[in-house]
């Protein structure tokens, strides 16, 4: 049985907030940041904004480019590390909106950035098993990053949507793998506001490590190579880690640059990789093979490999694309209502 | 219908009266009336108060204020409609004794709204507005009238500049009534650069809070007669009252009160008169151009000239019609239920010849206008100096 | 005393988080939220209707001092919307300069938490108009 993606759905709010404006306030040196991190601006949520409803939004979306009844979604998953809620999913409000209850199985899902890919790796699993008809997963975030860290600089907002199914399918999962281990490479403490996290151990030991270790596994599992793909997505923690990962691996610029968003938009953590697929199926073409690996701290990686079908051409444009949202319509703010929006500042009682 | 007169007015201290408590204040007005009318006994009682349970955490005023009046077991009635409850008051009054159920009725107005805080106070307002329609989205009172603002601003070119005017005046009045809260005048500039509030609406276009309580003593023509004492005796010729979906969004014209419209035409044919007999109002000016569109609405003026009643002095003191001469809700102040018993105040002191400096020269029939919300109730009275 | 009661919440899913509406049969005239009552002809029966999220601004104001639910989100836009068929919602704008809403503006209904009962308590969901 062929299974995979039925519709696909992002969401990137408007706001805006330029390095140079964080910079500015924390004495650091915006251009070094800027080319260090190779990142220029990130999204920040609105006030009205959070998890929920940016899930909500990208699953409408989904819905729309699926065109199925929302009575037929068997099971929801949202993933994100800020889940407005710490008892009390984000994934009961998502399938309320969408229509799609009472008969649904719903978990929120937690592991780092990939807590996304997470949601579509058990959904997909799912509706290969048969127990349901069509399965949501959603990665979306309003990551916070602690005053005057390193983070601040890049964790932004977004939301990504996916309806697995086995039918009318825009594109098929041709495979799926997950590398874990356990690796303290950034956390958050139950009750603490701000994660923590381990510096340059973050880097070779955690994303590299494995994600090159679900990226093997994948390849072997396939028996595929690099150049058999039109497009690569990996996870962008920042614009440097999914160019070196990539090209490391055998990438070429032209096959990861649709699906890099990170320069600006930031880190989406959860929404990342799966924001970069969306980027991509936005633009792909029938017949493209596309890689995947997501990355979750703590850590794993889940690698996907797709299909792309010809019901792309027919669905994509019955909702709004990623890049679009990413370059149009967008609202600069200052660090001061960036604090404000992020609840940085301490109000009184 | 028996007819009715008013043969006693009474006020309460009014502003931020920081001493008196809601019951302290409602019997100083009641007090005042009775003495006024020159009795000390009563067969009923109304009071209009909008939110007491939300102000002071009070309900029951009825069994409370006669009570505290030394009245204790004689029928008290506490009615609400927003803002109109005090206009609501009167006119339960009105009708108990029109039907023959009382001879003397103490109608009575109260509002306390400094007991709590401004964030409070704002919250216990909007329950005038829809609550689900209206107020969980944001929505405050000057809110929903800086979108009627807005309409009508759109729809007949009325200006800021003409708005502010109606603050002006009123103030200009206000600064003749000693019992006014603000007795300050201002200027068209003052209101114009004055701190925005919602967007037509600067602070300088709303009413104030204000702490109030306002009565009169109603009785039948007969026994009015016979309390009259040499004074002119004012006689209720008209009552109308109605009613609107209360959200604003309800109204298919937004630049349009037709509560207040029809509840005048009630009035006016109660009266047997039309807006032309009209000597002197007092109108519901929660905000600047809530006076301007209730003035088309009363067909005081045509639909579309309201924004050109105060610019063009029209409705000032020593105008053809002056409105609001007490200084209006502005100028003199908003205990919101109090209001529409003040307004009455306010008419018969004019109908009595009795108002001083801010006297309306020959005023023989002069008319009350009390909305709640964005004029989803309405109560209008029309008072004559009876023959 | 909070009126972001969980139960009056639940109880207002199908409007605030579904856009369902009621049709009234005799009439025609759609009512949103349902009602018993058509506000039309006073009809008694109605259909089930779900409305289109697309409508554009009647009249908005920019509220600068907002009631203690939204008092730290001014200055915002909040108008009255009028979706298809006539059908009329009083919400916020978001994600607009106020100062550039205009009559007549195309708008989009989106989903956005509208309120919250503290940090502790319910969070309210509901639709806000965005630029179309």
């Amino acid at each position: 049985m062929s299974v995979g993606i039925v519709g696909y759905g992002a969401y990137i709010p408007r706001r805006r907030i330029r390095l140079g404006e964080i910079a500015a306030v924390w004495g650091a040196d915006a251009a070094a940041y800027e080319r260090g991190l190779e990142l220029h601006e990130k999204s920040v949520p609105g006030a009205d904004e959070d998890t929920i409803t940016m899930s909500v939004t990208a699953a409408r979306r989904a819905l729309a480019r699926a065109g199925i009844d929302p009575l037929s979604i068997g099971a929801v998953y949202v993933g994100s590390e800020s889940h407005p809620y710490a008892v009390k999913p984000s994934g009961t409000v998502v399938a309320e909106a969408l229509g799609a209850t009472p008969a649904v199985h719903c978990a929120d899902l937690e592991f780092a950035c990939k807590a996304g890919s997470e949601g579509m790796f058990i959904a997909a699993a799912l509706v290969k098993s048969g127990e349901v008809t069509h399965a949501l997963a959603v990665g979306a975030d309003t990551s916070q990053g602690a005053p005057g860290d390193a983070l601040e600089y890049s964790a932004a907002a977004g939301a990504a949507a996916y309806i697995f199914g086995a039918a009318d399918l825009v594109a098929t999962l041709d495979a799926q793998v997950s590398f874990m281990t356990d690796t303290p490479d950034f956390w958050r403490r139950e009750y603490m506001h701000y994660p923590r996290h381990a510096g340059r151990f973050t880097g070779e030991p955690a994303y590299f490590k494995t994600t090159f270790g679900a990226a093997r596994m994948l390849l072997e599992k396939t028996g595929l190579q690099p150049k058999d793909f039109a497009h690569a997505v990996f996870h962008q923690p920042n614009g440097k880690f999914p160019m070196r990962a990539g090209k490391q691996l055998g990438f070429t610029q032209e096959q990861l640059e649709t699906g890099w968003l990170s320069p600006w938009l930031g880190n989406t953590y959860s929404g990342a990789s799966p924001i970069g697929l969306t980027a991509v199926l936005d633009k792909a073409r029938p017949g493209d093979r596309i890689f995947m690996v997501s990355y979750g701290s703590g850590a794993g990686s889940d690698g996907f490999v797709w299909t792309v079908t010809d019901r792309i051409d027919e669905v994509r444009d019955a909702a709004p694309r990623t890049r679009d949202q990413l370059d149009n319509g967008k609202m600069y703010i200052t660090y001061g209502v960036y604090a404000k929006l992020r609840g940085k500042i301490r109000m009184g009682e | 219908m028996r007819d009715v007169a008013i043969v006693g007015i009474g006020l309460s201290r009014w502003g931020e009266v920081w001493d008196a408590s809601l019951r302290t204040l409602w019997t100083e007005a009641a007090l005042a009336a009775l003495d006024d009318a020159g009795i000390d006994h009563v067969d009923s009682i109304t009071v209009g108060s909008m939110a007491p349970g939300l102000f002071v955490g009070q309900e029951h005023l009825g069994g409370l204020l006669a009570g505290e009046l030394g009245m204790a077991g004689v029928p008290a009635t506490r009615v609400e409609s927003a803002c109109a409850s005090g206009g609501v008051a009167l006119r339960t009054g009105f009708a108990e004794i029109a039907a023959g159920l009382a001879d003397i009725v103490l109608a009575t107005g109260v509002e306390k709204m400094t007991d709590v805080s401004g964030d409070d106070c704002t919250a216990a307002l909007a329950a005038a507005a829809d609550a689900e329609l209206e107020v969980f989205h944001g929505a405050t009172f000057p809110a929903l009238y800086a979108m009627m603002a807005r309409a009508h601003m759109a729809r007949w070119g009325t200006t800021r500049e003409q708005l502010a005017m109606v603050a002006v005046k009123n103030h200009r009045h206000g600064s003749l009534n000693p019992h006014a809260q603000f007795r300050q005048q201002i200027t068209v500039k003052d209101v114009l650069s004055s701190a925005k509030v919602a967007d037509p609406l600067n602070i300088l276009d709303c009413s104030p809070i204000t702490d109030g309580a306002a009565a009169v003593v109603l009785a039948d023509m007969e026994t009015a007669r016979k309390l009259a004492h040499g004074r002119p005796l004012i006689r209720i010729a008209g009552v109308g009252q109605a009613s609107d979906h209360i959200a604003l969004q309800s109204r298919p014209d937004m630049a349009a009160i037709p509560a207040t419209t029809a509840a005048a035409q009630r009035a006016f044919k109660m009266a047997g008169k039309t807006p032309a007999d009209v000597h002197v109002a007092e109108v519901h000016d929660c905000f600047t151009i809530a006076e301007i569109m209730v003035l088309e609405a009363l067909g005081l003026c045509p639909a579309g000239e309201g924004g050109r009643q105060a610019e063009s002095g029209r409705t000032a003191l020593g105008g053809a019609l002056p409105v609001n001469p007490s200084g209006g809700l502005k100028s003199k102040g908003h205990p919101v239920g109090a209001t529409g018993v003040a307004q009455a105040v306010e008419i018969v002191t004019q109908l009595r010849g009795a108002a001083g400096k801010r006297q309306v020269a020959n005023a023989r029939v002069g008319l009350t206008q009390n909305m709640g919300g964005t004029g989803a109730s309405t109560v209008v009275h029309i008072l004559e100096v009876a023959p | 005393m909070s009126t972001l009661n969980p139960a009056r919440t639940a109880r207002e899913y199908p409007a605030r988080y579904r856009l369902e509406a009621a049709r009234c049969e005799a009439c025609g005239a759609v009512s949103f939220p349902a009602r018993l009552v058509c506000p039309a002809c006073r009809g008694r029966k109605f259909a089930a209707v779900t409305l289109a999220p697309e409508g554009k601004v009647l009249t908005w104001t920019v509220v600068h001092v907002g009631p203690p639910s939204h008092k730290h989100d001014v200055p915002y836009a909040l108008a009255v919307i009028e979706l298809g068929g006539g059908v009329r919602v009083t919400c916020q704008i978001a994600d607009v300069d106020p100062a550039k809403v205009e009559a007549g503006m195309a708008v989009k209904l989106e989903f956005r938490r509208i309120q919250q009962d503290g940090e502790a308590g319910v969070i309210a969901y509901g639709h806000k108009a965005v630029p179309a």
